[in-house]
């Protein structure tokens, strides 16, 4: 191996070994944005693809501002830690759009014990992305899918185009407030996408808890010809009070039980959906409509995850897209080979 | 027609009880004429000294106490029935009322004479001052259980002090000043009304006991005006909101510092006169008069005021009220188009506000929701917006710059009170012999019945006062009401404040320089703005995270009271560029060399720290020798210019 190569491997070793230090630093190479990183980015979360894929339980907190996702997601922390799970937590907040800037981690680490080597928590500004979701929050889940057991991605929240989430959690956690009929509104015109459970957070009294679930159930059984069934898992959560999160934490869990078999698809409908987004980011329409429309890639990105991580699989897509510019025009007497994404797989 | 001098204070204490102890008595022969008793970090946050949070803060800040034997040395020799003892004190009041109360029994006294005040105002902690412990909920039943102690046993007692000052500290216009107070004290006696332990007809004296701690700026004149608008609208909520008939029970009583915010580095000794117009607010309208005044220090902004700096604060007062005619005089105001005018505009806009904040469920709920944090951080980063832009004169800082230089700070080491070291292992070694003495067994009883009660509805201030006479310790009570009720973290109001964008070529340029620096580097750089220790004064390190976000900087700021490990370990997880560390406590020496070794240890030698704080020179020196990238301090309050450094600082070390 080159030493490239070996410094790859060694990082991968010490992420999979869940050893902090190198965890940040896989963190900070996913994070960059220069070109000539995306090979080593590529290599990497390769070495951590097996890992990443095995075990870890992806969960992802989605909801309007305000009700709470941050508390929540630290108290679940706490509450997975303190049954022995190993957790790491990627918490998006909103770039600032005039600065570029942003304020993150209010509040996420809250009452770790800064010695423990079982959780960990990165922050990632959205820097501009829509979705709720930031560029790198697909990379950051994979490299901690390698070193922990659960990975929390909390979104910022934004409103009602949190779609991204879906392709990086296993399972989608809404977080709502009492009495908050808009959600139950956005979820009926499908303007949000249906979580796999409901957290009635600041449930702060017994009272007000059972009053919002009952509440919620009503409504959600009003609902059950939009498809969205009564059958969604209600929990009624209080951050700050500890309430009903080891209820939450067992619904997760047996959420991902039930859907234990498709997981892999799920999985790699996601990483299908992050390589179209990297090839999307670097070409444009231009390049999606040169290789042969979306579903092309799609099909090709699918064929390929077995092996590969989707940043090489996007640089693949981008080398074929080149060679396509390269070629001469129709009609131009050249006979170059012409590949297509598919042939190139062989 | 003559009115009496106000209760002239110092705010003092440091190192130990018995020192602070002897500098009372020496301020009392002075002519000062009640006690303000200054409690360090530990006491004030529920911690004992060898805690590691304690770690460079015993003794700092205020006096140590710690147990019943810290308070018989920190009042030996005062006569409890005849001292007027204001104790700045919030989380941890019930617990210090209970020493002070304890000692008077022990010694004898008649604990209905006792007279004096416990601050016990928990949402200004949230919002600006930052010695919250409990959540919200626990900690306004514990006011609310003095409340009812005092009413009933010790009835000269002031329980609560609702404090405006430390949120004009903390940024707040008069406006805001006004109606964030009055929304306090609201949500205090409605909570004590909702609790009932005081009955009904005797509840307006529970309303007369409430009293203010307020804020003077150097604009003297609106301030005066705030005062006597604060008046009028306190007798509007005693009146309306809880049928206070007797007017005496209506009065607006409060005590004063004045503003510790505008006095500045830059030419120091101007401050002393700006302290004089200060208390000019809070004295020349009879009629809104202060009935205890304070005054901070002309060298608070170099570091810890002497004893002879105080001293000169003292005179002052006793200059105005004693050699002037102004105590001869009926208010000087009354009728006077401008004042009536000013203050009908304050009132009405404060009680707009106040109408805001109970329709938004009240000052705990607005303080849970980041509301009022928020307005305050923005009303903070626009004065500091204005000063930067030189819309506001401050002499000295952003006018008038050019001076001879003052020869009170010829040597700066010498022109501020320095605690000794060793003052903190004194204290932990004397806390360790403490609790080796005491009757273990007792002890242990004393907290579980602390620990029944406190899960119950019951009072708890007898169970403390049997906490405090059976040898328990601070630390000890805080950590079990800890376990009951949980511990809080208030919102740091940075997230969600607007803030207008700063135009100028200057900022322009930082910020063309940090999109470079990103492109660089491949990650838009990053800063972990950190609050080490207990200092909970948390103005600067927001401002500075706003800012930093101002010009591109993704910024992680996670609140105060974190310890040098947690810092650490924030700054791995989170891949930073830059670590800025924020304190105002004085303990600089302690806890950022601290920071700086964990971060080595932690491989992240190449990250900078840089620090901002009241920080001395010859301390500067030794904190860039222990490996510190730039030491700020008050006087660099153009932050474009900082933050154009801080993005070179990035460029340097990652480039």
């Amino acid at each position: 191996m080159s030493p490239a190569a070996n410094a790859v491997a060694d990082l991968a070793e010490g992420v999979r070994a869940g050893r902090k230090a190198a965890v940040a630093r896989a963190l900070n190479l996913v994070e960059d944005r220069r070109p000539a990183a995306r090979e080593t980015i590529g290599a990497l979360l390769g070495e951590l693809r097996e890992a990443a894929m095995a075990g870890a339980h992806r969960v992802g907190l989605t909801g309007p501002p305000g009700v709470g996702k941050s508390t929540l997601a630290a108290a679940l922390a706490r509450t997975l830690r303190s049954r022995g799970r190993r957790v790491g937590v990627v918490a998006v907040d909103p770039s600032s759009v005039r600065s570029g800037g942003s304020l993150l981690g209010d509040r996420a680490r809250m009452g770790f014990d800064p010695e423990d080597d079982g959780v960990f928590v990165r922050s990632l500004a959205t820097g501009g992305e829509a979705g709720g979701l930031s560029w790198a929050a697909p990379a950051a889940t994979h490299v901690l899918g390698a070193a922990y057991d659960v990975v929390l991605v909390e979104t910022t929240g934004v409103g009602q185009t949190e779609t991204d989430v879906r392709h990086v959690a296993d399972t989608v956690l809404l977080v709502v407030q009492p009495g908050s009929g808009d959600v139950l509104q956005f979820l009926k015109a499908g303007i949000m996408e249906i979580p796999d459970l409901l957290a009635v957070n600041k449930a702060d009294t017994g009272v007000l808890a059972e009053r919002a679930t009952s509440d919620l159930r009503a409504a959600l059984a009003t609902t059950q010809a939009a498809g969205l069934g009564a059958a969604l898992p209600i929990v009624a959560t209080s951050a700050t009070e500890g309430r009903g999160l080891d209820a939450l934490v067992d619904g997760l869990a047996s959420h991902r039980e039930s859907v234990a078999a498709a997981l892999p698809d799920r999985r790699r409908a996601g990483e299908v959906a992050w390589t179209l987004r990297l090839f999307r980011g670097l070409h444009g329409q231009h390049g999606v409509d040169t290789l042969g429309g979306r579903t092309a890639i799609e099909t090709t990105a699918s064929a390929r995850l077995r092996s590969e991580a989707p940043p090489t699989i996007c640089a693949q897509l981008s080398e074929a897209y080149l060679a396509r510019l390269r070629e001469p025009r129709p009609g131009s007497s050249s006979n170059e080979d012409r590949e297509t994404p598919q042939e190139k797989t062989r | 027609m003559a009115d009496r001098p106000w209760i002239m204070r110092t705010y003092a204490g440091h190192s130990t009880a018995a020192a602070s102890n002897a500098l009372y008595r020496s301020n009392l022969s002075r002519g000062q004429t009640g006690l303000s008793v200054a409690f360090d970090l530990p006491t004030q946050t529920g911690y004992d000294a060898d805690h590691p949070l304690s770690r460079g803060e015993v003794g700092k800040v205020g006096v140590p106490v710690s147990h019943l034997g810290d308070m018989r040395s920190l009042m030996e020799g005062l006569p409890l029935t005849e001292m007027n003892t204001s104790m700045t004190i919030n989380a941890t009041a019930m617990w210090l009322l209970a020493l002070y109360v304890a000692l008077a029994e022990e010694r004898g006294d008649d604990i209905s004479l006792l007279r004096g005040t416990v601050q016990n105002d928990i949402v200004k902690e949230y919002l600006s001052r930052g010695t919250y412990v409990f959540p919200p909920g626990p900690s306004i039943r514990l006011i609310t259980d003095v409340i009812a102690f005092t009413t009933e046993k010790v009835p000269k007692w002031n329980p609560t002090n609702v404090c405006s000052y430390h949120l004009q500290e903390a940024g707040a216009t008069p406006v805001q000043e006004l109606a964030y107070a009055l929304v306090t004290a609201i949500g205090v006696l409605d909570a004590a009304q909702a609790r009932g332990d005081v009955p009904a007809e005797r509840f307006a004296e529970v309303v007369g006991r409430i009293s203010f701690f307020v804020n003077a700026g150097i604009r003297f004149v609106e301030e005066m005006c705030k005062l006597r608008a604060f008046a009028l609208l306190w007798d509007k909520v005693c009146t309306e909101r809880y049928g206070v008939e007797d007017p005496k029970l209506r009065r607006f009583r409060y005590g004063v510092q004045v503003n510790s915010l505008g006095l500045t580095e830059q030419q120091p000794e101007n401050n002393i006169i700006r302290i004089v117009l200060e208390m000019l607010a809070v004295t020349l309208s009879k009629d809104a008069r202060a009935r205890a005044i304070q005054l901070p220090a002309w060298n608070e902004a170099l570091g810890l005021p002497r004893p002879w700096d105080q001293q000169w604060s003292l005179r002052a007062q006793q200059i105005l009220a004693f050699e002037t005619d102004l105590l001869e005089n009926a208010d000087l105001f009354t009728g006077s188009e401008v004042v009536e005018a000013k203050t009908q505009r304050l009132m009405d806009d404060a009680w707009a506000e106040v109408e805001r904040v109970l329709e938004k469920g009240g000052a705990v709920a607005a303080v849970e929701s980041g509301y009022v944090k928020q307005a305050l951080v923005e009303s903070n980063a626009a004065r500091l917006g204005r000063i930067e832009a030189g819309a506001q004169t401050v002499v000295g800082v952003n006018r008038y710059t050019e001076a001879v230089p003052s020869p009170l700070v010829a040597d700066l080491d010498e022109a501020i009170m320095r605690v000794d070291p060793e003052v903190e292992k004194a204290q932990v070694a004397a806390l360790e012999r403490w609790r080796a003495e005491r009757d273990a067994g007792a002890v242990e009883s004393a907290l579980a019945a602390l620990k029944e009660a406190a899960g119950t509805e019951a009072n708890l201030m007898a169970a403390s006062i049997a906490c405090a006479k059976a040898g328990v310790t601070t630390g000890e009570w805080a950590g079990t009401l800890r376990e009951v009720f949980g511990e809080y973290r208030a919102p740091t109001g940075v997230g969600g404040a607007q803030v207008a964008r700063s135009a100028g070529e200057k900022i322009d340029e930082v910020r063309r320089r940090l999109e470079s620096v990103a492109e660089t580097i491949g990650r838009r750089p990053k800063m972990l703005v950190g609050k080490p220790g207990l200092d909970g004064h948390s103005n600067g390190a927001e401002q500075i995270a706003l800012k930093a976000r101002d010009v591109g900087f993704d910024v992680v700021y996670e609140g105060i009271r974190l310890t040098p490990a947690q810092i650490v370990a924030s700054a791995l997880e989170e891949g930073v560029h830059l670590v800025g560390l924020s304190v105002l406590s004085g303990s600089h020496l302690e806890l950022v060399p601290e920071v700086v070794r964990r971060m080595d240890e932690a491989g992240l030698k190449d990250v900078p720290v840089v620090v901002g704080g009241i920080i001395p020179d010859a301390d500067a020196e030794r904190l860039r020798a222990a490996g510190v990238a730039r030491v700020y301090t008050p006087k660099d309050f153009a932050l474009d210019t900082l933050m154009g450094e801080l993005v070179d600082l990035v460029a340097e070390r990652a480039g």
